[in-house]
């Protein structure tokens, strides 16, 4: 087991946002957390990273608990994350940005092929190597968020909404990368609104609604119930 | 007082402004704090030429030393002291993730604290040092005559500016600085340091006061245990009117305050000279009316550092 959950409880002040929630994540594997607004997957993924702290309940990677550690700790033991919104740094230059996300790996100069691997995965960040990020185009900073998380070469890549604004042919662009990233061996987890491009993408799949898991499973069983969408988002059934 | 002169004393002095602004900004862009501490950081260096006495006359120590030994050792106490009071007073609290009221209250401590040292070890009563005599005397160029030491602060200050962009772009642990100022929760998500990038930022600014300690008491050769409150106000006033949070406006901001104030003192009538400094914060007031993100920060998308 790569990702471990157990139980967990995190809370925004004295309001619980996620409650007794347990996940895994094998290697190599693609899952989903899906769900509504405010359902608790980014407090959830902020916790795993090490930004937030559960108030109770254990996380655990390749069977050591992150619990207590910083965030850079746990990015140092291979996990990254692109959080929601990006968070590009935008007066940085695409190059700078890489280079702050190289520093794990001993730099740019010694992550020569990882850096060059990354920039054909992503020929656009070749092309604007020497631009300031903030000028990119949004689709452009979310690729630029990916490759600086693979940069650190993580053993699992958690994405926050990867497809969020963007345009349809990137949209298509990013998952493609991911599901190369896969193949590289990496276990992806992903966040997502939309369960159709999560059972086009996932491995498995959780639901979660107001901070719990309402269902879980293999993809393909939720391709049988589209019902859930209809059931879980109140009506108002996305894309 | 000639025009010549007149401009190198306001850029001199705008000069040592501008290196005690940069010490604030480099602290604050990281942290979020300012560091009220930072003019006692000044204070320390400009003491530890001295051997520590209560006597009224303090022979000279470090300020006897060879110069470049002398620059060395001041640096390197001063830089410590810096690291020590982010070690001891700042970290424990941010680990904590107190709110910001809370360590700018330690900084008030910690400024305090730094000043009772000094006076318990050294008294009230201001000593004198001279360091770089040779310094005192003056260049003279086609009639007009300046000090040296106002020549040396200029040139020392555009050396160091100079050092701090080229750190800022070139080198990896600048880059990551100027990452964490923008987004330090991302840095941090990459694998940024926390504790390292702060303790960067806390070394610099530690080592940008040893060099005003060192040009400020070549130029007045006085020591006070309250010395540094003056600077460092005037780097905090120099840090708002640039641009909170712009190391480019910081520096700009605090050469503005010093060349007006030199400029003020120098052409307003004798009678109104003791008011210079109540004009000059007047001023900054009206300033930040017409300009309340600062004057040298565009729409407030400005570089933070």
């Amino acid at each position: 087991m790569l990702l471990e959950g157990d139980r967990l409880e995190i809370r925004y002040g004295s309001v619980p946002a996620v409650r007794d929630l347990s996940f895994v994540v094998e290697q190599g594997e693609i899952v989903c957390f899906v769900g509504p607004n405010g359902a608790g997957k980014s407090t959830t993924m902020m916790t795993i990273a090490g930004v937030l702290r559960p108030t109770s309940g254990d996380i655990r990677f390749e069977d050591r608990s992150l619990v207590g550690l910083t965030a850079e700790d746990i990015a140092a033991k291979g996990i990254s994350l692109v959080p929601e919104g990006r968070h590009i740094f935008g007066r940085l230059s695409v190059r700078e940005n890489l280079l702050v996300a190289s520093g794990l790996r001993g730099g740019l100069g010694r992550g020569a092929p990882a850096l060059d691997r990354i920039l054909t995965l992503f020929p656009v960040l070749r092309a604007r190597f020497e631009s300031a990020a903030g000028n990119l185009s949004g689709g452009e900073q979310q690729q630029l968020a990916i490759a600086r998380a693979l940069l650190t070469t993580p053993r699992l890549l958690i994405v926050d909404e990867p497809s969020l604004g963007l345009a349809p042919k990137f949209v298509e662009l990013v998952m493609e990368t991911l599901k190369s990233v896969r193949l590289a061996g990496t276990a992806l987890l992903l966040v997502e609104q939309s369960m159709r491009r999560a059972i086009a993408l996932a491995d498995r799949i959780y639901l979660m609604r107001s901070g719990r898991v309402v269902a879980e499973g293999p993809a393909k069983d939720f391709e049988a119930r589209t019902d859930l969408e209809h059931v879980y988002f109140g009506g108002t059934a996305r894309r | 007082m000639n025009t010549i002169q007149l401009l190198v004393d306001a850029v001199s002095l705008g000069s040592d402004f501008a290196l005690v602004a940069l010490g604030i900004g480099v602290v604050f862009g990281v942290m979020r704090m300012i560091n009220f501490a930072h003019g006692d950081l000044i204070t320390i260096g400009a003491y530890a030429l001295v051997v520590p006495t209560a006597a009224d006359l303090a022979p000279p120590f470090i300020g006897a030393w060879p110069g470049l030994l002398l620059v060395l050792a001041i640096t390197a106490i001063v830089t410590l002291v810096a690291l020590a009071t982010e070690r001891f007073a700042f970290r424990p609290l941010r680990r904590r993730e107190v709110n910001s009221a809370t360590l700018l209250i330690s900084s008030f401590a910690v400024s305090y604290l730094l000043q009772s040292i000094v006076l318990f070890v050294h008294t009230g009563r201001p000593k004198s040092v001279s360091i770089f005599a040779s310094l005192t005397q003056q260049l003279e160029v086609g009639g007009i005559r300046v000090a040296w030491v106002h020549v040396v602060t200029i040139l020392v200050t555009l050396v160091l500016l100079a050092a701090m962009v080229t750190f800022l772009r070139r080198v990896r642990a600048g880059v990551e600085m100027r990452a964490a100022a923008e987004d330090f929760m991302m840095a941090r998500l990459l694998g940024v340091r926390a504790d390292r990038v702060i303790a960067i930022a806390f070394g610099i600014s530690g080592a940008l006061a040893a060099a005003v300690s060192i040009l400020f008491v070549s130029k007045t050769g006085v020591l006070d245990f309250r010395m540094g409150v003056p600077l460092a106000i005037a780097g905090f006033v120099g840090t708002v009117i640039g641009g909170m949070g712009s190391l480019v406006g910081a520096v700009l901001g605090g050469f503005f305050l010093g060349v007006a104030s030199t400029l003020l003192q120098a052409l307003l009538p004798e009678d109104l000279r003791p008011a210079r400094d109540a004009l000059l914060y007047g001023l900054v007031i009206l300033v930040l009316w017409v300009r309340p993100q600062g004057l040298f920060v565009a729409g407030g998308a400005g570089e933070r550092i």
